[in-house]
């Protein structure tokens, strides 16, 4: 696909297990919305009309999780009918906040939660889209913004790569004068090891950020650990910073299981 | 201050509002410190707002907090995260812009920022250091930033001599401070009664002038040159020389490094609040109907991962890499392109390491000196 496509590209919007909030990128672009859509053609985006789940497409953003065993089946038919494949959000690139069922007895919470257990048909574990079928581009965050949806379509519709930001947090945090706040009040901030592309929003609003656009890249979690235990963490409440939104990312799954071992010695 | 052909003065504490008045009637905002979000931030100052009184920067490596100065002082806060960079040297803006108009044909249009005269008040000697040095970067000969260099053309800078100086401070050992030498409009020394006052500039002797000050007296005079000699011996933490490129570059293989390489977080934070740190990146932004685009231009640093990135690999892909291009090009590759080193001894980089690492203790353990606070390592 390039600018000179005389045909519009044909785009899909495709939800797995999430909460929605991601689609909402694309929803809440206002006036850009409707520039978006002069631009490619919406064959399929559930949550704002357009409904044709079997289209052949030149790009499918995928938002949520594979968490049901016709989850499964879907991607596969997803990917097979489109040109690139976008995941979108933290449920599709790492597993999501739904991800911290792996590794616990879910049977057991089913069983404790719902009157027809028997009723609910979900996978063991809830895995990233990338586990089951190639990916061409993921973009972090819970959710992902407007600005990170709009730069992959302008980068597709101009034929070239889409940028990845994998710096930290701070590099935004600092940039946009916000006061760093685990210097000044000593609360546990995951920004130094959190990818960029939220504009440090928590931060921002004086508070601490809990990583939600998972992992940046060089994320040195250990020293991030080290510095949470000098300011009076103990090593499951170190653990449990890690497992939050992106639990399953590898990088943040190993700095909570170290510290898990930490705690438990 | 306190050169021997100055005419010095002195202002009273009350009439500290009748010289920002009489900086506003020359022309400048006034823009000074604030006290926000736990911090001394400086701000665009309302013409009613009194500067902060009583209010102590309490420092060390990865923490920050404010204190109270007994003495009610208006400038015993040693420094904040920041003071003149972002002021001149925006951490986001735009350069240019590029339209397609109805033929097809590409306009490129330069996009200049607003740049209103703009009075600093409170800045250190350190920040002055700094600023010497990114006017050496951003103003060299021939190539001239012209968004710098609007905006540094509209600065009216009042110094004030450091007296009370952070654990973290070390600008004495670079030569830097804590006394204001050199350029500034004004230069202030606060004592308990007052300021002592100097002008450095036409304009800012014009702004003394209009105030119609006393001299200061010579007691005066000389307890503010001594205050600055005691806030010099007062600092904790120290550089081992002013010229470590020779030491540091004989130890690009030291242990050192990958010792500092597990403490560093690589989140760019000393980079960001480095007076002196200068490294941008630049993207496109295009318009999403395809018709326009926006070059915009953004602080970046050298932790970061495409900052070493050149075609096919990167040649600092390592943490241990990163810290070491930092320390070595602040230390050691600034003597070549700038005649001295890039380090003025502000310790912000060690207060706002989110882990905590003593930029000097670093310097010291690589360099074998004796340096740093004196202090074990954490």
């Amino acid at each position: 696909m390039n600018a000179h496509t005389p045909s519009r590209p044909r785009v899909a919007v495709h939800k797995f297990s999430s909460c929605d909030g991601c689609q909402l990128a694309f929803l809440n672009l206002g006036e850009d919305l409707l520039t978006l859509a002069a631009r490619v053609d919406l064959v399929y985006f559930a949550e704002a009309g357009p409904l044709d789940a079997d289209a052949e497409v030149d790009v499918a953003f995928v938002e949520g999780s594979v968490s049901t065993p016709e989850d499964l089946e879907r991607i596969q038919r997803i990917r097979a009918r489109s040109g690139v494949l976008v995941a979108i959000g933290a449920c599709a690139v790492s597993g999501g906040i739904q991800g911290l069922r792996n590794g616990a007895d879910s049977a057991s919470w089913v069983a404790q939660i719902y009157d027809h257990p028997e009723a609910i048909a979900s996978l063991e574990h809830s895995t990233p889209i990338a586990t089951h079928v190639p990916v061409d581009f993921e973009l972090w965050g819970c959710p992902v913004t407007s600005s990170q949806v709009l730069g992959v379509v302008n980068a597709l519709l101009l034929g070239v790569s889409p940028c990845d930001n994998a710096d930290k947090v701070c590099t935004e945090c600092k940039r946009l004068g916000h006061s760093c706040v685990l210097v000044t009040r000593g609360i546990p901030c995951m920004g130094p090891v959190t990818r960029a592309g939220c504009g440090a929003l928590c931060p921002g609003l004086g508070r601490d950020c809990y990583g939600c656009f998972g992992p940046a890249e060089n994320a040195n979690t250990h020293a991030l650990s080290a510095q949470f235990a000098r300011l009076g963490l103990d090593a499951q409440a170190i653990a449990r910073r890690f497992q939050s939104i992106n639990s399953q990312a590898p990088v943040f799954r190993q700095a909570a299981e170290k510290m898990r071992t930490a705690g438990d010695e | 201050m306190f050169n021997e052909t100055e005419h010095t003065v002195f202002l009273p504490h009350d009439r500290l509002g009748a010289l920002l008045a009489a900086i506003r009637a020359g022309g400048w905002q006034c823009v000074g410190p604030r006290v926000e979000q736990g911090t001394i931030v400086m701000a665009p100052l309302a013409e009613d707002e009194d500067l902060p009184r009583g209010v102590q920067a309490e420092q060390a490596p990865g923490q920050y907090r404010l204190g109270t100065d007994a003495k009610r002082r208006h400038f015993a806060w040693a420094n904040g995260p920041q003071a003149i960079k972002p002021l001149i040297f925006a951490p986001q803006e735009t350069l240019w812009r590029v339209a397609r108009d109805a033929d097809g044909r590409l306009a490129f249009e330069t996009v200049m920022p607003d740049a209103p005269k703009l009075a600093v008040i409170g800045v250190r000697a350190c920040d002055l250091a700094a600023l010497a040095l990114q006017d050496a970067h951003f103003l060299r000969k021939g190539r001239t930033d012209a968004h710098y260099g609007a905006r540094r053309a509209q600065l009216f800078l009042v110094a004030v001599q450091c007296a009370v100086p952070a654990s973290t401070c070390f600008c004495a050992s670079t030569g830097d401070g804590p006394t204001p030498t050199v350029g500034y409009d004004l230069a202030l020394a606060e004592l308990d009664e007052g300021f002592v006052a100097v002008a450095g500039s036409a304009p800012g002797r014009a702004v003394l002038h209009a105030l119609g000050l006393a001299e200061a007296s010579p007691v005066q005079i000389a307890a503010a040159r001594e205050q600055g000699d005691a806030a010099a011996a007062a600092q904790t933490r120290r550089l081992p020389g002013r010229d470590l490129r020779e030491a540091l570059m004989a130890r690009l293989k030291h242990p050192q490094w990958d010792a500092v390489a597990e403490r560093c977080l690589a989140c760019g934070n000393c980079t960001a609040v480095c007076p002196t740190c200068f490294c941008h990146t630049e993207h496109d932004i295009p318009a999403l109907d395809g018709a326009s685009s926006r070059h915009e231009r953004e602080w970046d640093s050298c932790f970061g991962e495409t900052h070493g990135h050149l075609h096919g690999f990167n040649v600092r892909p390592d943490i241990r890499t990163r810290y070491r291009q930092w320390l070595t090009h602040k230390l050691a590759g600034w003597h070549d392109q700038f005649g001295r080193s890039g380090c003025v001894g502000c310790g912000r980089c060690i207060a706002w390491c989110p882990a905590g690492i003593d930029f000097t203790a670093e310097v010291a353990a690589l360099t074998g000196a004796s340096g740093g606070s004196g202090m074990e390592e954490r």
